[in-house]
């Protein structure tokens, strides 16, 4: 039953990922710029511009362009970049595993956080630490990522010297360098994050015990911490877990920021050069990445919904 | 029941209040029964009379917006429960005092399977393993007709019915052999004919088990079915009191006989109290000065709206706080000056 569920919910996935290949090729065409202007510079020949026109088969019509990137792409090859040569899926994939170890770490970070300040809260109401949740909770979320990453680099790296600045190492190579240099990116990443889970769970949670379930759990004789942790959390995250599904996009997003405060060779990195670079074979690459990771975890968010809450219909 | 022993259960003047910033509210006001051994006590009165608050104070469960007066006390077998500290109290609840709700759609957790949410109570005070608990919860399960109940055991509650609902919460609160049970309002959001199934469910598994139950209902037409003895409360108050036969045979209050008269002659189909009784009941923050059911009796006199009867024992055994004792045919009498104080 299960699986046909997940098989069912993987079929959704299908139409979209078809409609975001066409909405990612077709934004790409009208980005301002010409991409063999951007290769040969401002005083390039008419000639010399409809040759690598042929080459780059821009002068071949669009549906034609579209049809012949998505077959390649289908089959894994998303082209070349037009400024190194690279393969696409190449220099996409390999920045993808940079990204994705920094945005688990962040969201690791703001999901513990979150669930630490929202619980403590509910359990020592009126105490400074409901407060300093309150407070979080509620101006947390106002704090501008790359402000926070700046300040973390003049407190703890320049001031401090517990950590470096910039620069990454891949969990894979050396775990401790690269909690070294994840640790202020994730938390510059993951707190405004960590403030949404941390307030959205809080008022989840506050709803939930005064449900008649949790009076039913407290006539039975259970104690505060187990109407909390055995009665309270699961249902009130329920409504959380969409919530987390969609920081994961924000996150993702946010890399662009943050890659760039730390100097991190990431998916966001890369959007930033493809950019600047008119690279535009590399850029729908990278957006085609994001977004089909965005569908995945949209995906893997109904799953878990659907396993907190046995009233969903599989 | 043996009246030489103590009773299992005594409240003595239960004083509550909640401040509110318009001025106090009074939920119960000097509230006093008993509950013998194996007794089946029914707690009588409209919405808002205080039922509730009474029952979760005898649970230690009240919001904390209510308090106690001091001259207030629950003795449980030789304990007052209002001076307990919240660990006594926890290893009262569900173990020797166990509750069950209004409202079964909403009063089992939604994510855990029926037969865990009973395991956890029975883990929680017995020294039982988890797996013993659940063959417990099969046993509860069987016992309060639940079919199928092998199988039943790991649905969640959204795949039963209220009625289900209901016998499941039954089994849960049975779980650790309580001696009182606290029923409030088990059969309200329920059909009619599932309300019958569950009060001769509980009428039998008292028969069985012996407990003691406080029956707590605003429809007098499940009284006469189960209980033994009677309190009719009204604003806060214990208005009333007798055994079934007394109250159904010669009750003295006219708010009794409202509640009474609101039975439909077919029993079972409930009819709307406020059909038979006219008026509201009075907001708690404006009683009258009086009698708190001056405002909608056809019996008031100049004395009921200066001063406040007091609940005083008749020779018919029924105990009642009104001026006017009213004879069968609810026709007014001259006050009994006769009558013994309790
Ligand atoms: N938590 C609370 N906060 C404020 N008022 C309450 C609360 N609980 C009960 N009351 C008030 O106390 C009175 C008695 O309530 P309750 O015991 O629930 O009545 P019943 O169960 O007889 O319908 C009502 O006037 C109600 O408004
Ligand atoms: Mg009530």
């Amino acid at each position: 039953m299960f699986f046909k569920f997940i098989m069912r919910r993987l079929l959704y996935v299908i139409p979209m990922l078809i409609i975001t290949t066409l909405i990612v090729f077709s934004f790409i065409l009208l980005i301002p710029g010409d991409p063999a202007l951007a290769l040969l510079g401002e005083n390039a020949t008419p000639e010399k511009i409809a040759q690598i026109h042929a080459q780059l088969g821009l002068d071949q019509p669009v549906i034609k362009q579209y049809l012949n990137w998505l077959g390649n792409a289908v089959q894994g090859d998303l082209g070349r970049s037009i400024f190194t040569g690279q393969p696409v899926e190449e220099a996409v994939f390999s920045r993808l595993g940079v990204t994705f170890q920094l945005v688990i770490v962040a969201m690791i970070f703001a999901i513990a956080g979150g669930l630490f300040f929202a619980i403590t809260s509910i359990y020592f109401p009126n105490s400074w630490m409901d407060y300093v949740a309150r407070f979080f909770g509620t101006l947390g979320t106002a704090i501008p990522n790359f402000w926070l990453g700046m300040i973390l680099i003049i407190f703890f790296s320049l001031q401090l010297g517990w950590v470096p600045a910039t620069g990454f190492t891949s969990i894979t190579e050396s775990p401790g360098a690269f909690l070294q240099g994840t640790i202020l990116p994730a938390i510059a990443l993951g707190a405004t994050g960590m403030a949404q889970i941390t307030r959205h769970l809080r008022s989840s949670l506050i709803e939930v015990m005064s449900a008649d379930y949790v009076r039913t759990g407290f006539s039975k004789g259970i104690n505060r911490w187990q109407a909390i942790m055995k009665h309270g959390l699961q249902n009130a995250m329920l409504p959380v877990v969409t919530t987390i599904g969609i920081l994961f996009g924000n996150l993702l997003g946010a890399t662009v920021v943050i890659e760039t405060v730390f100097a991190i060779p990431g998916m966001g990195q890369l959007a930033v050069n493809s950019i600047l670079q008119r690279d535009f074979t590399m850029l729908q690459g990278v957006v085609l990445v994001l977004i089909a990771l965005i569908i995945l975890i949209n995906f893997i968010t109904d799953i878990v919904y659907a396993l907190l809450d046995p009233r969903i219909e599989y | 029941m043996k009246i030489t022993e103590s009773p299992l259960l005594e409240v003595k003047n239960l004083q509550t209040y909640i401040k509110t910033k318009k001025g106090e509210i009074k939920p119960t006001n000097d509230v006093s029964f008993s509950i013998n051994r194996g007794e089946i006590v029914a707690l009588v009165g409209e919405s808002g009379s205080g039922k509730s608050v009474t029952s979760l104070s005898i649970m230690g469960l009240n919001a904390s917006a209510i308090k106690y007066k001091p001259e207030s006390s629950i003795e449980f077998k030789g304990r007052d429960l209002l001076k307990l500290k919240e660990k006594g109290l926890r290893k009262i609840r569900g173990n020797e005092i166990a509750m069950i709700f209004q409202d079964p759609m909403f009063s089992l957790n939604p994510v855990h399977p029926i037969g865990k949410q009973i395991a956890e109570s029975v883990v929680l005070h017995k020294k039982v393993n988890y797996k013993e608990a659940l063959k417990r919860a099969l046993e509860l399960l069987n016992k309060v007709g639940i079919p199928d109940a092998a199988r039943r055991i790991n649905d969640y509650p959204h795949q039963l019915s209220g009625g289900m609902r209901q016998r499941v919460m039954i089994a849960l609160a049975l779980a650790c052999d309580p001696e009182l049970l606290i029923a409030d309002e088990p059969t309200t959001a329920l059909d009619v004919t599932i309300q019958a199934q569950i009060l001769t469910l509980l009428r039998d598994l008292q028969q069985e088990l012996n407990i003691s139950i406080l029956l707590i209902t605003h429809d007098l037409g499940v009284v006469a079915e189960v209980a033994d003895r009677v309190l009719v409360m009204y604003c806060g108050k214990v208005v009333e009191e007798g055994t079934v036969d007394e109250i159904f045979d010669s009750s003295l209050h006219p708010y009794t006989r409202g509640l009474m008269s609101s039975i439909p002659p077919l029993h079972g189909i409930s009819k709307d109290l406020l059909d038979a009784i006219p008026g509201v009941v009075p907001n708690p923050l404006e009683l009258p000065k009086g009698c708190n059911f001056v405002t909608r009796c056809d019996f008031a006199t100049e004395r009921c709206h200066q001063v406040e009867p007091e609940l005083t024992r008749y020779p018919s055994g029924n105990r009642v706080s009104c001026w006017n004792k009213l004879d069968k045919e609810g026709e007014m009498k001259e006050h009994v000056t006769t009558s013994i104080n309790s």
